[in-house]
Formats: C-alpha cells, sequence, structure tokens
C-alpha cells in the first residue's frame, strides 16, 4: 500500500482492510476469552482453598503478586525459550497469571463478607461444607467475584496489545503495523476497537451479574465505593 | 540447566554492564523515566483528587472514567506518539513514553486519592471545622494525613505498572531494560530477553518494597498500628462502580 500523507484517520484504510482488521479483533476476543475463563477455572478453587486455610493463603498470594508484578513483556520473555513465539500457550500463560491475584484477592473478599447468620443458617439447615459452599457462600461472593471478573477482563483486552511483540497481540498487530509504516490510521483502528471491546465485554458481564444476583439488583452499591 | 548458566553467565559478565547500551545505563534510564511518570501523575491526578474529595463533588465521574482509562492499551499510545514527528524524537523517545505512561498511571492514584479523602471520618472533619480551622488547614492538618495510606497505595500500584510497562518504550526507541526483552525477542537471543526480564522483575519488586517502606514512615504514627498493606487500595479490587452504574 503506498502512502504519501499521514493523515489523522483515513477511512479508506478500514473498508480496504477489513478483513484483516476482523481477524485481528477475533483475535483479540479469543486471547482474552481464554485468558478470562482459565484466570477463572484457576482462580476460584484456589480462592476457597487460601479462604478455609490459613496455610494455603501465603503461598496462593505469594505467587499470584508475583505473577502480577512480574511485566507481561517480560513473562512472554522468560516463556518464549519453553513455548516458543506465535504461540497461544505463551501468551496466555502470561495473561492468565495476571487474572490470577485480582480474581483471587475478589474471591477470598467476597466469602470473607458472607454474614455469619447466612453460613449458620446453612449449616442448621443441614447443608454440607461442599453444599454451603456451593449453595450459600459462593452466591453471597457473586457479586465480589463479578467485580473481580469485570476489572480483569478490562484489563487482559488492554494487555493483548502487547503479545503482538511475540507475533500475536489481535488488535495489538494494528499498533504494531501502524507504527512500523508511520500511519496513524491502523493504531487508532487498534485503539478504538479495543477500548469498544472492553467497554461490551464489561457491559455483558454486568448484564450476566443482574441475573445471577437478582437480590443485589435495586440495592444500590453494595460495598466499597 | 545450561540455558540458566547462560542467563547467570551474562548477569555476571562485567561488561554488559558499561557502555551506551550496558545494563547501569539502561536501568538508569527506566528508572528516571519511571519516576517522571509517577511524579507527574501524582501532580495531576492527586490534584485532581484532593479537588474532588476535598469538595466531595464529581467523585464518582472521576471515578468511572478513571476505571474506563484501564482498558486503553499502552501500546496504541506509545506507538501513536511515537509517530508524531513533534514527538517522536524529543529527548531520544523520552517525551512519548512520559507521555503515554503518564495517562496509565493517573487513574490509580486519582481513584484512591479521592476515596482516601472521602474515607475520612465526617465527624472529625466537622469537629475540625467546629474548632475554627479554615478549609486548607482541615485539608492540610486533617484530611492529607489520613488519606495518605490510601494515596501511597495507589501510588504503588501506578508505580509497579509503569516500571513493568515501561518495558514497552523500549519498542518505541527510549532505551531501558525493555531494550534487553525486545532486542532478545527480536533476535531470537533468548539468553539476553530473559536476563532483560529479570532485571525488569528485580526493578519491580524494588519499587514495591521502597514504597511500602515509604508508605510506613509517611504514615502518622497512630495509623501505623495495622500493617499499611494492599488493602488500603480501592483501585484494585473494586467490588462497586463501574462504567455502567453511572
Amino acid at each position: 500500500m503506498l502512502i504519501g500523507t499521514n493523515p489523522f484517520f483515513r477511512w479508506s484504510y478500514v473498508t480496504s482492510n477489513w478483513a484483516q482488521i476482523q481477524g485481528d479483533l477475533i483475535q483479540h476476543i479469543e486471547l482474552s476469552l481464554i485468558a478470562v475463563a482459565i484466570g477463572t477455572v484457576i482462580s476460584i478453587p484456589l480462592a476457597v482453598l487460601a479462604w478455609r486455610h490459613r496455610l494455603v493463603r501465603v503461598p496462593v498470594f505469594g505467587i499470584a503478586s508475583t505473577l502480577y508484578i512480574i511485566p507481561s513483556l517480560a513473562l512472554f520473555a522468560i516463556l518464549v525459550p519453553i513455548t516458543g513465539t506465535y504461540s497461544y500457550v505463551t501468551a496466555e500463560v502470561a495473561l492468565v497469571g495476571y487474572t490470577l491475584l485480582i480474581l483471587i484477592w475478589n474471591t477470598v473478599a467476597g466469602l470473607n463478607a458472607v454474614p455469619a447468620d447466612a453460613r449458620e443458617a446453612a449449616k442448621a439447615l443441614g447443608y454440607s461444607e461442599t453444599g454451603a459452599l456451593l449453595r450459600v457462600d459462593l452466591p453471597l461472593a457473586l457479586p465480589f467475584i463479578f467485580a473481580g471478573l469485570r476489572v480483569a477482563t478490562s484489563t487482559v483486552i488492554g494487555l493483548v496489545t502487547v503479545s503482538a511483540l511475540i507475533g500475536l497481540g489481535g488488535l495489538g498487530q494494528q499498533m504494531t503495523y501502524g507504527f512500523n509504516i508511520g500511519y496513524n490510521t491502523p493504531i487508532i483502528v487498534g485503539l478504538v476497537l479495543s477500548i469498544a471491546l472492553a467497554a461490551v465485554a464489561d457491559l455483558l458481564l454486568v448484564g450476566a451479574q443482574r441475573l445471577l444476583v437478582p437480590w443485589a439488583r435495586g440495592r444500590g452499591r453494595s460495598s466499597g465505593i | 540447566m545450561g540455558f540458566l548458566a547462560h542467563v547467570f553467565g551474562w548477569l555476571t559478565t562485567s561488561s554488559n554492564y558499561w557502555g551506551p547500551q550496558g545494563i547501569v545505563l539502561l536501568f538508569w534510564h527506566q528508572l528516571t523515566l519511571s519516576v517522571v511518570v509517577v511524579a507527574s501523575a501524582i501532580a495531576l491526578g492527586g490534584t485532581v483528587g484532593v479537588i474532588l474529595g476535598h469538595t466531595g463533588k464529581g467523585g464518582l465521574v472521576a471515578i468511572n472514567a478513571a476505571n474506563a482509562f484501564r482498558a486503553v492499551p499502552t501500546l496504541a499510545l506509545l506507538t501513536l506518539l511515537a509517530i508524531q514527528p513533534a514527538i517522536s524524537l524529543k529527548w531520544n523517545g523520552f517525551l512519548a513514553a512520559w507521555i503515554a505512561l503518564t495517562v496509565l498511571a493517573i487513574p490509580p492514584i486519582l481513584t484512591n486519592t479521592f476515596v482516601g479523602m472521602r474515607e475520612v471520618d465526617a465527624d472529625v472533619r466537622d469537629a475540625a471545622k467546629g474548632m475554627g480551622l479554615t478549609g486548607g488547614q482541615v485539608l492540610r492538618t486533617i484530611e492529607a494525613p489520613l488519606a495518605l495510606p490510601f494515596v501511597m497505595a495507589g501510588v504503588r500500584t501506578a508505580a509497579i505498572e509503569v516500571v513493568a510497562t515501561s518495558t514497552l518504550a523500549a519498542y518505541v526507541s527510549y532505551s531501558d531494560l525493555g531494550t534487553f526483552v525486545i532486542s532478545g525477542l527480536d533476535t531470537n537471543n533468548s539468553v539476553v530477553a530473559f536476563s532483560g526480564a529479570i532485571l525488569v522483575a528485580v526493578m519491580a519488586g524494588l519499587v514495591a518494597l521502597v514504597l511500602g517502606v515509604l508508605t510506613r514512615v509517611l504514615t502518622p504514627v497512630p495509623l501505623r498500628r495495622r500493617r499499611v498493606s494492599r488493602t488500603k487500595d480501592v483501585y484494585f479490587p473494586q467490588p462497586a462502580a463501574g462504567l455502567w452504574d453511572m
């Protein structure tokens, strides 16, 4: 493609490169979804264990905090010798590692916030430990879990772009492409679409929360700020 | 074990520490960039947070805006700024990195400052007013010290994010520790990339440690009893307001 000038934005770039943009967007959604899904599957059981057993809490939070502090780019660099570039595994390990602390933190906070009355009532009704966990504790912790999911999702959507430096990146590829050819439009396309994606994902999570936590609806802000 | 031995060898070769692409200089570049960015973010986000928190107005809007900024990919801002002729080569790429990373650092500081100010007990504030303190005096002697643990938690979150993300600045021309990571990835030299990653992680850990100590020193003595920890950071775990709750 021949580019003479560098306007702030050129629509014709979007129309003529739509297939590529669409592909990047789909990859972005895939990378984010997989990261949040795996992060959730790992975090909730770990959070339950950390909540119940003091001994587990320290190592779980220690490891999760370490993964949170290590820059994703550095994590890519550390993983590339093992899992290779252009690899979903490389990207996902770093992305999932980043979600763990957010999700575990919020789940534990939610479980801690379950009223003692509710737990005693569950016990009096004859619930087993596991039964109470699944039918009382975790459902009551859902507002916190969803708060964590929302933070983790929007963070991951922003972070996926960094994996462009190991050959993936979803919309991040638009950014590196625009940078390499010194052209604004692809970068702006990537920027706007990733923010829009985060907004849509947040909206979907709020909707899911309303469906799953109907009792919290209309009560306003449950806690925090 | 061969790989780790190479990494260890690279990190202990003194010639890698000196010169224009040496560890010492690039470490210094990254540290100065991060300090300048966090200082600017405190100046901007902290000021707005103090004003909103002191007056108690517009807070929800500010917090929601700060939350929305979480989704802005820093890579986009960095690349976009780096290809603007007016910005691109200013101060060896420092300017582009400074602006892009400041955008990243403002939200946690703003949110935490605002909430810290609002967490000040209304009775305490009323008592101070009843004793005849002016608005400025209330701010200086009551609100600021009580809000400080929250503010510092926000500063720490921001600082760790900035140190981590400033590695990306190396991609758009500012050379810092990210240079090792990115050039290592580009040339398939995983020893250099891995060593760079370790150096960045060390810096992030050091910054977290220093800010933890600083928080403790700055916190008023009566508030120190409980260990000031991440629990003060309202930006990080947040079971409530978002863009769609407005």
